[in-house]
């Protein structure tokens, strides 16, 4: 198995879903001709043409808006968003028709499209290319949000992505893209959409991330581990709309502690609907009261001093251990 | 020939509506076959069969008679808040009849006959102004959107439309229509520089009827013609007479034809009246004037078009009578499907959110039935 990036990784679900479907096509800014600004979509001009990868005009709402029309007429668009911070200019489209063709017209017209977008800090970037809006389109009752966190679950999403028949928005954690290698089978692979992933089975609490949030999460739970002999449950939760409540509840309801880790600023953001689920399946079970470790509730800093608004594995160990001797 | 820069063209006096196109700096093209008498112009009149001429008039009478019709259904509480059409039969009507089944319609809100013509029962359309989603369900309108009600939205969806028509391969093209006061919307333009930019088989149909509920047409933009502004995006402009359904129908076909031939997209304005309130909840009297409304219902696209039938030898009181009558009948037979149509299930609200059932929805179907069950229990 080749070890690769996010980044190849995501390209190569592209590459072969172009391949086996001919109504699979990319569509955005700069995806052409030069490869997407994060070389996500390179190679994919050259093979299959301009009609299938095409370099639109600087407009994201166009981009969403004519991606649900090629819905509408048998392709299966794969829209890109160059930054999830420009995404709210399609926000519209997205909302009043792609989340709500097929419930409004009771199935007789759908949007099977996929709108990927790189989002997130800690890559030094510049400002409105930071941000964590994962709680803004769970939102949306009709479309599903995915977060892949390795190179190999990031290909396995986006295939079932996109031959998936409702809108899927896909958030690519930009600081992922090639901060490790991971082996990425060959063959076809595809993960279940709706589907959270227990990443290491444990009794003594349970850590729920998703997303870049992963790295800083897993090393905060190997220094407990190896420091206290504690048994800690990891759970990504890949798939952020609709949520897999199953998971959630039955890993607390068996460890009773919990600590959530989110980038995106605190307020109404995923976290705190992980501790309403918590609340409505397993309170009763709870050893602790269910922290959150998130963002603050400002606009991400410029990237000086973005280290002061990303959770990292200090905060996150910080967390578990209060959790734990609580 | 010119759409008239006469007085009663004009917008309280503030901006020519409709300018004679000799005072403009740039060429767009205007179209005109039947004065406001229905005299047609020879030269100008399309080769359209009897049958097919009585047709259009048909639907556009439908639209105007069920259009009224449903303003008594709303007012005695058996309708929902919608928006009336009538005095804008001729544009939706003439550039729908354009169409063949496997071209396609995007429209707005206010284009009823259009929908007639695609083939949409009446009864659906009542559905859809009655509250219920089955009224977007119209299998017998093949290729035609649902209504949209976010003003200019449908133009996008139009535009990828078009372009997976080119994809496949098809010779087919699209039309979408929008009112003068979606032209402001940033969707709106962003649909005509794609357009433009991927030579879309597309139609953009813009149905300036003057009025964006209160605000003037004036108010929404200083072009001296809707229809200039496809001049910035490099495609035919058309300026047609929108009470004129015969050249609403032949600047329709005209572009359709060039579209589907490579030729690209066309922006037709077609200028019309809206001469009812903006939806049933509005009150026009607020902001307009009665000399104006008067002058456009002496311009009523009705009338003009049955002189032109009668001219022709198509159309007589007879016809006209039993015309009435089948239309009324028409009419009562789809308030009737409304009226004693079968509830949905009660949990329908549950279906279709995604193509398969989720847990997380599930849940919520059996919390609401089983409110459902202790509430009827109690009542």
């Amino acid at each position: 198995m080749p070890k690769m990036t996010m980044v190849q990784a995501i390209n190569r679900a592209l590459d072969q879903e172009m391949a086996r479907d001919d109504r699979v096509l990319v569509l955005g800014q700069d995806v052409g001709r030069l490869g997407g600004v994060f070389r996500v979509t390179e190679g994919l001009w050259d093979k299959f043409g301009p009609q299938r990868v095409v370099d639109t005009p600087l407009a994201e709402s166009g981009i969403l808006g004519t991606s649900i029309g090629m819905a509408l007429a048998g392709l299966r668009p794969v829209a890109e968003m160059q930054f999830s911070g420009f995404s709210y200019l399609m926000f519209p489209q997205l909302e009043g028709h792609a989340a709500r063709f097929r419930m409004r017209t009771r199935g007789r017209w759908t949007v099977p499209l996929v709108v990927r977008m790189p989002y997130g800090a800690g890559v030094r970037a510049l400002e409105h290319h930071s941000e964590s809006k994962e709680a803004t389109y769970a939102h949306v009752p009709g479309v599903k949000v995915v977060i892949p966190s390795t190179p190999r679950n990031a290909r396995a999403l986006l295939v079932a992505a996109i031959r998936d028949p409702d809108p899927v928005v896909f958030m690519e954690p930009k600081r992922s893209y090639r901060a490790f290698r991971e082996d990425v089978p060959e063959e076809d692979e595809m993960l279940e959409i709706g589907k959270a992933h227990v990443v290491r089975e444990g009794t003594d609490l349970t850590l729920i991330s998703w997303g870049a949030m992963m790295r800083p999460v897993l090393e905060a739970a190997q220094d407990v581990q190896t420091r206290r002999g504690a048994s800690i449950e990891i759970i990504d939760l890949l798939t952020i709309a609709p949520m897999d409540d199953q998971t959630i509840s039955d890993s607390v309801r068996k460890t009773g502690r919990c600590v959530v880790v989110q980038e995106a600023s605190k307020t109404l953001g995923i976290a705190s609907e992980v501790i309403a689920v918590i609340n409505d399946k397993a309170l009763m079970h709870l050893e602790a009261p269910v922290r959150r470790v998130t963002g603050y509730d400002v606009s991400p800093p410029y990237f000086a001093r973005e280290n002061a608004y990303i959770p990292g594995p200090g905060r996150i160990t910080r967390a578990i251990e209060e959790t734990l001797d609580f | 020939m010119p759409c008239d820069g006469n007085a009663s063209c004009t917008d309280n006096g503030r901006t020519a509506v409709c300018p004679d196109p000799a005072d403009l700096s740039f060429r767009i093209a205007t179209l005109r076959v039947l004065d406001e008498q229905g005299r047609v112009q020879p030269t100008a009149e399309p080769d359209v069969s009897e049958a097919e001429l009585v047709r259009l008039y048909r639907a556009m009478t439908l639209a105007r008679e069920a259009d009224q019709r449903m303003l008594k259904l709303q007012r005695q509480g058996r309708l929902g808040t919608f928006p009336l059409c009538t005095g804008q039969e001729a544009a939706a009507c003439g550039s729908a009849f354009a169409l063949r089944p496997d071209d396609w319609y995007a429209g707005g809100y206010r284009d009823l006959g259009a929908r007639l013509l695609r083939g949409e029962k009446l009864e659906t359309s009542l559905l859809y102004w009655a509250g219920y989603e089955e009224g977007n369900v119209s299998p017998e309108a093949g290729r035609t959107l649902p209504t949209s009600a976010i003003v200019a939205a449908q133009t996008l969806h139009a535009v990828g439309i078009a372009y997976a028509m080119e994809y496949h391969g098809e010779r087919a093209a699209v039309l979408t229509s929008l009112g003068d006061g979606g032209t402001s919307e940033g969707d709106f333009h962003e649909a005509m520089n794609f357009a433009s930019v991927w030579q879309a088989p597309v139609i953009f149909l813009c149905v300036n009827n003057q009025w964006a509920i209160s605000m003037p047409r004036s108010g929404q933009t200083r072009s001296r013609t809707i229809a200039q502004k496809a001049i910035a995006y490099d495609m035919p402009g058309v300026l047609v007479d929108g009470n004129d359904v015969l050249a609403v129908y032949q600047a329709t076909r005209e572009a359709l034809d060039r579209a589907r031939a490579g030729g690209g997209p066309t922006l037709i304005e077609a200028v019309t009246y809206r001469l009812m309130m903006h939806t049933t909840a509005d009150d026009p009297g607020r902001y307009q004037s009665e000399s104006e409304l008067q002058e456009w219902w002496r311009r009523d696209p009705l009338p003009r078009f049955r002189t032109y039938l009668e001219d022709k030898g198509f159309w007589n009181a007879d016809r006209q009578a039993s015309l009435d009558e089948e239309i009324k009948a028409e009419i009562d037979a789809a308030v009737q499907a409304l009226e004693s149509r079968e509830g949905l299930a009660p949990d329908a609200q549950f279906e279709h959110v995604y193509d398969t059932r989720h847990a997380r929805l599930e849940d919520q179907r059996a919390e609401f039935l089983a409110n459902l069950a202790r509430e009827s229990h109690h009542a």
